[in-house]
């Protein structure tokens, strides 16, 4: 039985009611300005983690960022884009795209103190892929050999009343420590992308802590191996990360101690940033975008930048009013991309015309020539489609906002090609991604990508082929599979980009989703930081600040 | 008196078990799988939501489901979130918060709001009866969070007197904007009903009789009329603290303050039952013992009143 804690609930009160009637409030000072000294300090936006942060456990953005700080994996990736490099790792070898052997470098350190070893990773990734631990990105490991005897899937889904057997091994077969600084992975398949995928979070290596501690313990005052270490978590308020001294590898922290506030509204975030409480705002609130207010209020502390994700509107392919190309194709080709940029957006996200987001190594730009608008040409293909009877309901989560720009696509896809189009939203996420996930759409919907790891790959796979993570329209072209498979076990990375190209060309044709825009970010900073720079999806670089 | 007492705390119990099985009803019936939109723009795997299903036995039918979940809480356990809390511990550091916020919203709203209410009762139709009018219209009328956003911006960005955000600590000094935000569109109640109240008292036999016998003024109006006004307003704080604390989303919300607000958003959005119950557990608690608490004044403000 748990009492303890709870009866300090009612004690709680009662003080609360002592305090007020008293009027003495504690009086901490607020932490003060450190000045702009290399010790100095920041106070940077964020949100309440909605889960212990265990790297392969956390999906959502407020955690995701924490455990990009704190943990460095074997290879990582450079702020501008272009392909990751080595960190943790001395060296990845491969003869097959099959077995990797990995090498990891031999000085360094969790922030306990302990050394990194190799089966600080095996150990992390066995534990991530078991799927009684039901961690939310254990499919990541699924590349490695001996997945499926680790992972059972449930028989009849998660809603049907069977439950899924008890995995036959609790380690993958393809996981071997050969020394403390060595291990070999075996693939499944041959995957030339994989060594591009060790830097997602998933694959992070877990100190022997989190073992013993077990994983909720361990999620609440986590131990990573990057430049900047966890000091403490005050739920709904924040999460306070320091300098670790000991990191030898290149990216150390300029500064010292970092506050995340855990904001629950981002206009009080901004409104921070304005009287110089937050130094940090990754994303300024909608209302501040308008008329390009937040460039005037900021200045030159106003960053614009771009990032590695597309907004989409996708088709349920499975229900047999979009089955036909032609039909998708004309639909697309109704949408006046910049205007929606210009009008909606004020410019800060950039009209979509490839399938890939173009800062994705890769991708290629302009590829989708679906994009382009051109109302002539999108007639004469729903003419030839056979038009399109009833309403075209487009549906979008009405929790975020996604209203203004799916209603200007429809009112487009209704002026353009006089197909009776409305725009519904669905009060919110959690409803909308049930019927997503049931194949339950009754007309098209807003979707959106942002990459996992920065190859063009995670652009294909999850959302455009067979029975992919994301293919939620359930597209399917046999052709596309197969080059995709080619792509996959490609001996090196340009050969595979090639083989993605092909793909593309053939899911041009196919339009089987609306790519619409390119993901923008619009950032802001304080007086007190004089240079910063964001990572390669837009999270603020800690180790780059400098006061 | 002590039998009215008896009686009283005896109905707080079925008022209670009733509320708390209509709002575990209401959650549950929210729309929407509470895993389905966890992992993003992709399906969260089998394994996470078994896992997750049967750490919270949400595959059991309601009245199962509100059975555990009555039977834990009398053992004082309050259970966990989705995401690991206690939400014991929620509790403890969120209530203190909002409590705090509206006492101080209570307090503001009493003070200035009885203060421009008997002024104005006593001198009608003068200017400083027209600007209570106006002004208290122009309160009641103005949604809180335009109020919220308006003083925010002006107070905390504009003239930098404040910051815009409550930090942690909760100090007195930075909850005065959001108490007097919270508790504006009240206190203009206040002030309107407490007018209203001395005005009608101000032609009471006992008042004349009372300025008939020489007393002073301030004797007049504070023993004697005061009293006798403050029924009616009395009544509206009770209430209203109850009201405070839950209408104090909005407020919290612009103001950045970790209180109950968020906690139940939150809890409602990701269809959090046990959350949601035990915060809303508490508010009901605070509403009945308020209201007793308001029954219980009205002897103390007018003898004439007796408890059966």
């Amino acid at each position: 039985m748990r009492v303890s804690k709870r009866a300090s609930s009612a004690v709680a009160l009662g003080a609360a009611f002592a305090l007020v009637a008293s009027g003495c409030s504690s009086s901490d000072s607020d932490g003060g300005d450190a000045g702009a000294s290399s010790d100095g300090a920041i106070t940077i936006d964020g949100t309440q983690p909605e889960v212990g942060l265990v790297p392969s456990n956390t999906t959502e953005t407020g955690g995701g960022a924490i455990i990009d700080w704190i943990w460095t994996g074997l290879v990582e990736y450079p702020n501008d884009g272009s392909a990751p490099r080595n960190a943790v790792a001395e060296s990845i070898e491969t003869s097959d795209s099959k077995v990797y052997t990995v090498k990891i470098k031999k000085d360094t350190k969790f922030h306990d103190g302990t050394v990194v070893k190799a089966k600080n990773f095996v150990d992390a990734w066995n534990w991530g892929a078991y799927s009684p631990n039901g961690a939310q990105n254990g499919s990541f490991f699924a590349d490695i050999q001996g997945f499926d005897q680790v992972h059972t899937e449930d028989p009849d889904g998660a809603e049907g009343p069977k439950k899924a057997p008890e995995p036959a091994a609790k380690e993958m077969s393809g996981l071997k420590v050969v020394d403390d600084w060595t291990f070999e992975v075996t693939l499944a398949a041959p995957t030339a992308v994989f060594p591009t995928k060790l830097g997602y979070s998933t694959f992070m290596p877990l100190p022997d802590a989190f073992f013993t501690q077990g994983a909720e313990a361990f999620g609440k005052k986590p131990i990573g191996n990057g430049p900047i270490k966890f000091v403490s978590w005050e739920d709904d308020v924040q999460i306070k990360l320091t300098r670790f001294d000991d990191y030898s590898l290149n990216d150390k922290m300029k500064i010292k101690d970092v506050n995340i506030k855990l904001y629950q509204d981002d206009t009080a975030a901004y409104n921070d940033l304005l009287a110089g409480n937050l130094d940090f705002q990754q994303q300024v609130p909608v209302s501040a975008i308008a008329g390009d207010k937040w460039k005037n209020d900021l200045g030159e502390r106003a960053i614009s930048s771009t990032t590695p994700s597309t907004g989409i509107i996708a088709f349920p392919i499975y229900d047999k009013r979009f089955q036909n190309p032609k039909l998708r194709r004309a639909v697309s080709m109704s949408i006046n991309r910049q205007e929606i940029s210009d009008k909606i957006f004020f410019g800060s996200r950039k009209p979509a015309d490839s399938w890939a987001n173009p800062l994705t190594p890769g991708a290629k730009a302009g590829n989708c020539t679906a994009c382009q608008f051109n109302v002539d040409e999108a007639k004469k293909l729903l003419a030839e489609a056979g038009g399109f009877t009833g309403e075209l309901v487009m549906f979008y989560n009405a929790d975020a906002s996604h209203k203004e720009w799916m209603e200007a696509v429809a009112q487009q896809v209704k002026t353009n090609l006089g197909i009776n189009a409305r725009a519904e939203g669905v009060p919110t996420f959690a409803v909308f991604r049930q019927n997503i996930n049931a194949g339950k759409m009754t007309g098209m919907y807003r979707a959106g990508w942002q990459q996992d790891y920065p190859d063009v790959e995670n652009w294909i796979g999850p959302l455009y082929v067979t029975g992919g993570s994301s293919n939620d329209g359930k597209y399917s072209n046999p052709q596309v599979d197969a080059l995709a498979k080619e792509a996959a076990s490609a001996p090196s990375l340009e050969a595979s980009h090639a083989k993605y190209a092909e793909a593309v060309a053939l899911i041009d044709q196919d339009v089987p989703s609306i790519p619409v825009y390119f993901g923008g970010q619009q950032s802001g900073h304080s007086e007190k930081i004089k240079k910063i720079e964001l990572s390669n999806v837009g999270e603020l670089d800690l180790t780059s600040v400098e006061l | 008196m002590g039998r009215y007492l008896l009686r009283r705390l005896l109905q707080l119990i079925p008022v209670f078990i009733g509320t708390t099985f209509l709002i575990y009803w209401l959650v549950w019936s929210v729309p929407g799988d509470p895993f389905a939109g966890k992992c993003g723009e992709r399906p969260c795997p089998d394994s996470f939501v078994n896992m997750m299903t049967e750490k919270f036995k949400l595959d059991e039918p309601l009245i199962v489901q509100y059975g555990n979940y009555m039977k834990n809480l009398f053992q004082g356990d309050f259970g966990q979130t989705f995401g690991g809390r206690e939400i014991g511990d929620i509790i403890a550091t969120a209530y203190p918060n909002t409590l705090k916020l509206a006492l101080v919203a209570l307090a503001i709203e009493a003070v200035i709001g009885l203060t421009a209410g008997v002024l104005t009762g006593l001198r009608r139709n003068g200017f400083l009866d027209n600007l209570v009018l106006v002004s208290s219209l122009f309160l009641i009328a103005l949604p809180i969070f335009v109020i919220g956003f308006v003083a925010q911006w002006l107070l905390g960005v504009q003239w930098g007197i404040v910051k815009p955000t409550v930090s942690s600590e909760m100090r007195l000094s930075e909850l005065i904007v959001p108490g007097f935000v919270l508790g504006s569109a009240s206190m203009a109640y206040i002030a309107r009903l407490a007018r209203t109240s001395i005005a009608e008292n101000r032609r009471a036999d006992y008042v004349r009789t009372a300025i008939a016998k020489g007393l002073p003024m301030r004797r007049v109006v504070g023993i004697h009329l005061l009293r006798n006004s403050l029924i009616p307003v009395v009544t509206l704080l009770g209430t209203d603290l109850g009201a405070l604390m839950g209408g104090a989303i909005v407020t919290e919300g612009i103001f950045q303050i970790n209180g109950i607000g968020r906690q139940v958003y939150r809890a409602i959005i990701t269809k959090e039952s046990a959350t949601v119950v035990s915060i809303v557990v508490v508010l009901v608690l605070v509403y009945l013992l308020m209201n007793l608490l308001v029954d219980l004044l009205y002897a103390a403000l007018d003898p004439r009143i007796r408890y059966e």
